[in-house]
């Protein structure tokens, strides 16, 4: 597949060196290392609540890029579902939980090396075939932005609207599931009233992305 | 009709009326004895007819062949010759009386249908075997004898002694089958036909290639069915069966096939005179040992069966000097008196109520309670121990006649060594014959002691029979004139130094007996001894089987008392001990054969236990180590899965891109 | 810009989020794990629906919306996600997913059986 990318995007834009970055180039590299090491702490911290800071940190350094790759509608959903609601979602999850405040020696499984090399595996693999693929494949970023509010707004009304209902029925599916598991669970352990809380979160973030 | 269909008849009857018995046997219980006595009666009225009219001349030869059968035509053939006729007529008269006898005798039995089917079925085939001019016809009538025997001798088959015997019976016998079976391939092929005619007339034209070989292939067979050293030991044993089977089989017909069959190829033993001296040692060795033997034995049929061997080996050394007029004579005459004597056992076991010598030396009048078998016994004892002027006296001395003849000088049939061998064993069988009839007699007619047990009259049928039989145990012997018409035309007369010397040692035998029994009868009263059958009002074959089942847990052994009043004990001396056992064949064979086939099937089973399963079981051990190691990979932890599939899926898309890039 | 920025930056992001998944102990941080890994595809899906819009003039912008379905699935996956995790814990009075070994082999180890004891406790 490469000779073929390759040849497409010789054929479309004039050679762009990597040696002589754009603006727009330094800006995502350096933000993207720093999500990039955000989400390496998130993995390997061994503090739980520092892991879903983290976790923000990265959601939040990817909104960036998104409105860097002028995707400003994706940027600001990304704000407000990821950073706004998922992340406090899972705090809770991890308060309910009862998870360990500060470090806790056993935040990682035995399964570590397993881990490590099959990631390690997995990301050379990836980044081999996608480096050898868009070496020279060039995004143009000049003009109007593709995705400001408008044209996303238009382009799920107009192409998009089925799947976007059938979503919407998945979504209420998915509300009546985590009420239908948190009561029953409240049923058989009447004494933690706590735990009826995290149905209602989820529901709250569900109708934030409707 | 004609001679040749009043001759198929005869054994087709029999069989007809086997085949009835046991289609109708539970049914019609009520045809039951009609259909077991009167096919027997016709076909024995039959075979009268047909040797009144074969009357000793030409040989009556009829062939007919159903289908072509290869190389080698088989042909349903006839031959009668005079020796063909006469046998038919023993075979005939005898399996009558059986018959007869076996109406009184299994009165009560409920496996009486089937038994007298097989009684039939066993006659039609040795009426086949009598009658037959094609080798492989007689073989059938020869096998078929054995599946009868097997079955018949293990009639009482609830008791362990009768299922032992008949399973001996048959593979003893089937042992000499097999060489005896190659030995007729071997006649066959040489002969280009399994007619006995065209056999013999291969012979006389010298178109035999092994003779010797084939011979003594033969002689395997014959030694087989008629009890013939080393063979022999199934014939004692046999008597597990009833008393009419062992008349019957074991005394009458069966055995004598052999002794029948040799005579009727005796030019294919005669081209091989290492064959000849070979029969007569094998004579030689049966007549003494088993006379030895019967001298020993404590269960009054093995005394008899005994003396069946040992007579048996009068034949067989007739036939080894090449005389077949004497020994079929001999073959005639004892066919009845053994019979009677038998038959005459049977009644005296029923009212004694028991089979051992040793019991009924214990009891007094048993004569008297039984007086029609005391009487046939005694003249079938006389004939038995050769005294003139008894029909074992006649048919004993031509043997002994002959057998001179041949050591004198005149060795045109035979080896003069054989009439030698034949001879001096002959005089000293008669010795011991006369002994052991003297002890059987004394023993069971002349007991002291308590009074017999009463247990009624005979039936009708069974005393009559005695009867019939004893005119011929009496008087047949006289025949001795006419009897050469019908055989080689050899005369059967008694030589004079033959008869002087046999009768005088069969008259020293007797009273050496009498002496040694009123030594050792002053013993009898001192050591009580005895066990007697628990049901003495059943009929006469429940009496038997219960007497043969108690006599091993009475005395010890199914053949052995520890009799000291016994004065066969006083004869033999040491040699007593060795006797009773028949010489420590069984053992023999026990160490020759059967003990390395047990313990090649112990090591068989060793092996399969072992060695195949501990195969089987490696053969599943892999799969099993595999799923060992797969189970053990079903740890439960979710995250180890995880990393097993997507480990897999990065080598799969490595490997896919390596494919798809060329590399 | 260079396309090849946010696909090795996407890349580099999922398989972080792999080893988060594979490595962590505590079930929520698992699923904060997908997030991770859900934001990296997004990351590609929004990097080609630009590429692809200015260069093939695609208008349809496929690969915008099909994020705003990963987001919301992603809303969906985790609710459902903790809602389990806390019936889970309820039940086990742990969220650790190592030692929720239920299917392991019978007497493979003694965790079953330790965790049916919590779990009476």
């Amino acid at each position: 597949m490469s000779p073929a990318f390759a040849t497409a995007a010789a054929a479309a834009a004039p050679t762009h060196g990597f040696l002589s970055p754009t603006g727009v180039e330094v800006a995502f590299l350096l933000v993207g290392l720093a999500t990039f090491g955000a989400a390496l702490v998130t993995v390997t911290t061994r503090q739980l609540v520092h892991a879903a800071l983290w976790l923000v940190a990265t959601l939040g350094g990817l909104a960036v890029e998104y409105l860097l790759l002028t995707a400003e509608f994706i940027a600001w959903m990304q704000v407000l579902i990821y950073v706004g609601s998922v992340v406090v979602l899972l705090l809770f999850g991890l308060m309910l939980t009862k998870a360990p405040i500060g470090r806790s020696p056993d935040a990682d499984s035995g399964n570590r090396l397993a881990a490590l090399t099959v990631a390690v595996a997995a990301a050379a693999a990836l980044v081999w075939v996608v480096v050898d693929a868009f070496r020279t494949t060039w995004i143009d970023l000049d003009g109007a932005a593709s995705g400001s509010t408008k044209v996303t707004g238009a382009s799920l009304f107009q192409n998009w609207v089925l799947p976007f209902e059938a979503l919407s029925v998945l979504l209420l599916a998915a509300l009546v599931g985590a009420i239908v598991l948190s009561r029953k669970a409240k049923a058989d352990a009447a004494n933690t009233g706590a735990s009826a809380q995290a149905a209602p979160g989820s529901r709250s973030e569900k109708e934030g992305v409707r | 009709m004609t001679t040749t269909t009043l001759a198929v008849l005869v054994p087709l009857l029999p069989f007809l009326g086997a085949a009835a018995g046991l289609l109708l046997g539970r049914t019609a219980p009520r045809f039951v004895r009609p259909l077991a006595v009167l096919p027997t009666l016709a076909s024995l009225a039959l075979a009268v007819l047909v040797a009144a009219r074969q009357g000793g001349g030409r040989a009556l030869d009829s062939a007919t062949e159903l289908t072509p059968t290869g190389s080698v035509p088989i042909e349903l053939a006839l031959h009668i010759d005079g020796f063909a006729a006469l046998v038919a007529v023993l075979v005939g008269v005898v399996a009558t009386c059986v018959q007869i006898y076996s109406t009184g005798y299994l009165r009560d039995d409920p496996r009486y249908p089937s038994y007298a089917a097989l009684v039939s079925l066993f006659t039609s085939a040795m009426l086949l075997v009598v009658y037959s001019g094609d080798l492989i016809v007689l073989l059938v009538g020869w096998e078929v004898m054995g599946i009868c025997s097997y079955f018949l001798v293990g009639h009482y088959w609830e008791t362990p002694e009768a299922r032992a015997a008949s399973i001996k019976a048959f593979l003893v016998t089937k042992l000499g089958d097999i060489p005896f079976l190659i030995g007729l391939f071997a006649l066959g092929t040489d002969a280009g036909s399994f007619r006995i005619t065209k056999v013999l007339g291969a012979v006389a034209g010298g178109g035999l290639h092994h003779p010797t070989l084939v011979a003594l292939l033969l002689l395997a067979g014959v030694a087989g069915k008629s009890a013939q050293f080393p063979l022999h030991t199934w014939l004692p044993d046999a008597m597990a069966g009833p008393t009419p089977v062992s008349a019957l089989i074991h005394a009458a017909t069966m055995v004598a096939a052999g002794v029948y069959f040799i005579a009727r190829l005796l030019p294919v033993f005669e081209a091989s005179s290492a064959a000849m001296v070979v029969l007569a040692v094998m004579a030689a060795v049966t007549m003494a040992g088993s006379a030895l033997a019967a001298l020993a034995q404590d269960d009054v049929k093995r005394v008899l069966a005994y003396s069946t061997v040992g007579q048996l080996g009068y034949m067989t050394g007739a036939l080894a000097v090449g005389d077949r007029g004497a020994a079929v004579f001999h073959l005639l005459s004892h066919g009845a008196f053994k019979a009677l004597l038998f038959l005459a056992a049977g009644v005296i076991i029923h009212a004694a109520g028991t089979n051992s010598l040793a019991a009924m030396s214990r009891m007094k009048d048993l004569r008297a309670r039984v007086p029609d078998a005391y009487w046939t016994m005694t003249v079938a004892l006389l004939s038995l121990a050769a005294i003139p002027p008894f029909a074992g006296f006649f048919s004993k001395e031509s043997v002994l006649g002959a057998a001179e003849h041949v050591a004198t000088g005149h060795t045109e049939h035979a080896p003069g060594v054989a009439g030698g061998i034949v001879l001096v064993s002959g005089l000293v069988t008669a010795l011991l014959t006369a002994a052991y009839a003297t002890r059987l007699w004394l023993l069971a007619f002349r007991g002291h002691g308590t009074e017999a047990p009463d247990h009624g009259k005979q039936p009708l049928a069974m005393n009559a029979v005695l009867w019939v039989l004893a005119v011929p145990s009496l008087a047949f012997g006289l025949g001795y004139g006419v009897l050469p018409d019908w055989f080689d035309g050899r005369s059967l007369a008694p030589a004079l130094p033959t008869s002087v010397l046999g009768t005088g040692l069969a008259l020293v035998g007797g009273l050496v007996t009498y002496g040694a029994w009123r030594h050792t009868t002053a013993l009898a009263a001192r050591v009580p001894l005895g066990a007697v059958a628990a049901h003495p009002e059943g009929d006469a074959g429940l009496v038997e089987a219960e007497a043969i089942a108690s006599h091993a847990p009475a005395y010890g052994d199914v053949a052995y008392a520890p009799d000291p009043a016994d004065p066969g004990r006083l004869l033999l001396g040491p040699l007593h001990r060795h006797a009773a056992v028949g010489f420590h064949l069984d053992a023999v064979y026990d160490a020759l054969f059967v003990r390395p086939v047990r313990a090649g099937a112990s090591l068989v089973r060793f092996l399969d236990s072992e060695v195949v399963e501990t195969y089987v079981r490696g053969a599943g051990a892999l799969p099993r180590l595999l799923g060992a190691a797969v189970r053990r990979a079903q740890t439960g932890n979710v995250q180890t899965y995880v990393s097993a599939l997507l480990a897999g899926t990065v080598v799969l898309a490595v490997a896919a891109l390596l494919v798809a890039t060329g590399v | 810009m260079h396309l090849a920025y946010p696909a090795v930056l996407s890349a580099l992001l999922f398989c972080t989020g792999l080893y988060g998944v594979l490595a962590r102990r505590n079930a929520i941080l698992v699923l904060m794990s997908v997030e991770l890994m859900l934001n990296a595809v997004n990351l590609n899906l929004v990097a080609f629906d630009v590429w692809l819009s200015r260069t093939a003039r695609e208008t349809l912008h496929s690969g915008q919306a099909l994020t705003l379905f990963t987001i919301a699935i992603a809303a969906a996956e985790i609710g459902i996600g903790l809602a389990i995790i806390l019936a889970v814990y309820r039940n086990r009075g742990t969220s650790d997913i190592d030692r929720l070994r239920d299917t392991a082999e019978g007497h493979d180890g003694d965790t079953p059986a330790a965790e049916k004891a919590e779990a009476t406790a």
